[in-house]
């Protein structure tokens, strides 16, 4: 049963692809041991964009419903775990069995509203926008998670990392997060093959032929929408956990939402490797621009962000499907049938 | 409170409102022509909000008379943004559009904060505390005179897309793309005149609403949003539409700000929007999209 799965899992994956990923694995797992505190959170970022890209690489990759408010998710996630352990002392891992329910209905009333009413397209990207902001101000004004003054959790040093409160060293998120994105990866991958994904991809092409033959589109976006809140939500939690201090103009900003969407789409959306190839560009992209202006000894705000949006619009000019399926084709690791 | 206080309020919003329509009809020109969603509109905005500002400090020349000018200068722009990149993308799928134009915000935004710093600037004309009274109404002049000039560039426009060729060809091409390359229309040039002439309306507007508000590099995105809440509203594509989305929203923040803060009114225009989009999805003004 385990072995058909796993089977399954790695059919028509290239050998030399799957060694290249082992490698990229073992690399990470050991990575603590050699990098430094400032590299660690670095690749804490990268995990965590990695992570949040494959969520929201579900809905727009493979049913092609494109959410440009993903940081709700995000933001609800963290808010309710963060504001049940502060109210209540209640640990993440148990807040993270209401923030997910909670990310989720949130996906699915928007899913319901604009699929039922059949809003689509550029539609409902703007309609996930407009719920994001309605909860950045609503939670600017939410007394009971301290508003716009920002929800803090108490910090203390500790001995120890305590794994059950999510109170310790970065490593221990590090390894948390490597965790979440290598079961996303492995999640993603058994959904694309499963029924439901075949269907996805049918509605991403072509959702009126998807209906004419006879997939009730309705149920799989709506499956698709929350799936990915869901997930998203847990990144929330560990966002969280891991910052200590929310604030609702940071937490659910619209740059947020488009920060955790361009991963995906330069690494190639819809692809499974995209997201992470993306993160680890993007992040690693920004970190350089840093280093190097400083190393210049050029001290002006924006000066990044030009080079990253220069970097960010060459990239999209140049390559119109995202770096993956380039690099795929380059380095010979093409699917088979696919 | 009394009354008029409310009905100052309301007035002042909808004045503001016929400036925001404006901003709002470059977007829904451009998106119901060239089907491409410009999320660098409000960056665009806040780039004719500088050019009027640099100009008011050196020249001294009043905003209502630069309007041209920086109209004209944000057609260049955006001509050459659709010309030079954006035509390349019109057959790519939406997210890859978005992440075009995300990429021309980022850069307008961060270009705006090296040059101008984070502070938010203003200009002070000779008649920026004047106000007219009407009865028991007291209504700022500024305000008058940027909804007057909104409107005039306005009806302008409606006269070009009605009775100008180009303007005609224009509306050929939002009806039907392969019957205008049929007949011989040159689609990627009118494609870089609609997007233009967007990007004029946003200038006009910016250099009117500078009147009225402060600008800070950062304000753009906000902009973006509420020119998106407007279109959607008014219905996408119709340009009547689009004024009286502006005049609704600002209304709608005016009486949010007024009534409950100042902080949440964006809430409520989202909340319209949610409405909207569930009730009439093509909008107030709109035609049912097929």
């Amino acid at each position: 049963m385990m072995g058909g799965f796993l089977s399954r899992l790695v059919d028509g994956i290239p050998a030399r692809g799957l060694i290249l990923l082992g490698v990229l694995l073992v690399a990470l797992i050991a990575a603590p041991l050699f990098a430094g505190s400032y590299l660690l959170t670095v690749l804490i970022l990268i995990l965590y964009f990695a992570y949040i890209g494959q969520a929201w690489n579900i809905m727009m990759g493979f049913a092609g419903q494109l959410s440009l408010g993903h940081a709700l998710y995000v933001g609800l996630g963290a808010y309710t775990a963060a504001a049940l352990y502060v109210h209540f002392g209640i640990g993440p891992w148990i807040g993270l069995l209401v923030a997910v329910p909670i990310a989720a209905l949130a996906g699915a009333f928007i899913g319901f509203l604009a699929f039922r009413f059949r809003v689509g397209g550029v539609y409902f990207a703007i309609l996930t926008i407009a719920v994001a902001e309605f909860a950045r101000v609503g939670f600017d004004h939410l007394t009971w998670t301290k508003g716009s003054a920002g929800l803090f959790l108490p910090v203390a040093q500790y001995t120890h990392n305590d794994l059950w409160n999510l109170r310790g060293h970065p490593v221990m998120f590090y390894y948390i997060l490597l965790t979440a994105t290598v079961l996303a990866l492995i999640g993603c991958r058994a959904l694309l093959q499963s029924r439901m994904g075949y269907f996805w991809q049918a509605i991403r092409e072509d959702e009126e032929a998807a209906r004419s033959a006879g997939i009730d589109t309705f149920y799989y976006k709506m499956v698709a929408v929350v799936i990915s809140a869901g997930m998203t939500s847990f990144a929330g939690v560990i966002y969280a956990f891991f910052y200590n201090n929310l604030f609702p103009e940071q937490v659910f900003h619209i740059s947020r939402s488009i920060e955790i969407i361009l991963g995906p789409i330069v690494g190639g959306v819809g692809t499974l490797f995209g997201p992470i190839l993306g993160a680890f560009i993007l992040t690693g992209l920004a970190e350089t621009l840093s280093a190097t202006l400083e190393g210049l000894g050029i001290d002006l705000p924006g000066a990044k962000q030009v080079f990253y949006g220069i970097c960010l619009l060459l990239v999209i000019v140049a390559l119109p499907d995202g770096v993956w399926p380039w690099l795929r084709k380059r380095i010979g690791l093409t699917e088979r049938g696919s | 409170m009394p009354a008029e206080v409310y009905l100052n309020v309301a007035v002042g919003g909808v004045l503001t409102g016929l400036v925001y329509g404006l901003m709002a009809l470059g977007l829904s020109v451009i998106f119901g022509v060239v089907r491409v969603v410009n999320f660098a509109h409000g960056e665009m905005m806040t780039i004719a909000m500088y050019i009027a500002i640099v100009l008011f400090a050196t020249f001294r020349i009043d905003p209502l008379i630069m309007l041209l000018p920086i109209a004209a200068l944000l057609f260049g722009l955006g001509y050459v943004m659709q010309a030079g990149l954006i035509n390349r993308f019109i057959t790519r799928p939406e997210h890859s559009q978005f992440l075009l134009l995300v990429a021309v915000a980022i850069i307008m935004i961060n270009v705006l904060l090296i040059i101008f710093g984070p502070d938010a600037q203003n200009v002070q004309t000779a008649y920026s505390y004047d106000s007219f009274q009407i009865g028991p109404l007291i209504v700022d002049a500024a305000k008058v005179y940027a909804a007057a000039a909104a409107l005039v560039v306005t009806a302008a426009l409606f006269a070009f897309f009605r009775y100008t060729h180009i303007g005609t060809a224009i509306r050929a091409c939002a009806d039907n793309y392969t019957g205008a390359l049929v007949v011989g229309l040159d689609v990627k040039r009118l494609y870089a005149l609609t997007f233009g002439l967007g990007s004029a309306c946003v200038g006009a507007a910016g250099t009117m609403l500078l009147l009225i508000f402060d600008v800070t590099p950062a304000a753009g995105p906000a902009y973006t949003l509420l020119a998106f809440v407007i279109v959607i509203t008014g219905g996408l594509g119709s340009m009547p539409g689009a004024l009286l989305g502006g005049i609704l929203i600002g209304l709608t923040e005016a009486m949010a700000g007024l009534m409950f803060s100042p902080s949440a009114k964006s809430m409520f225009a989202f909340g319209i929007l949610v409405l909207v989009l569930l009730f009439r999805p093509q909008g107030i003004m709109g035609k049912r999209a097929a």
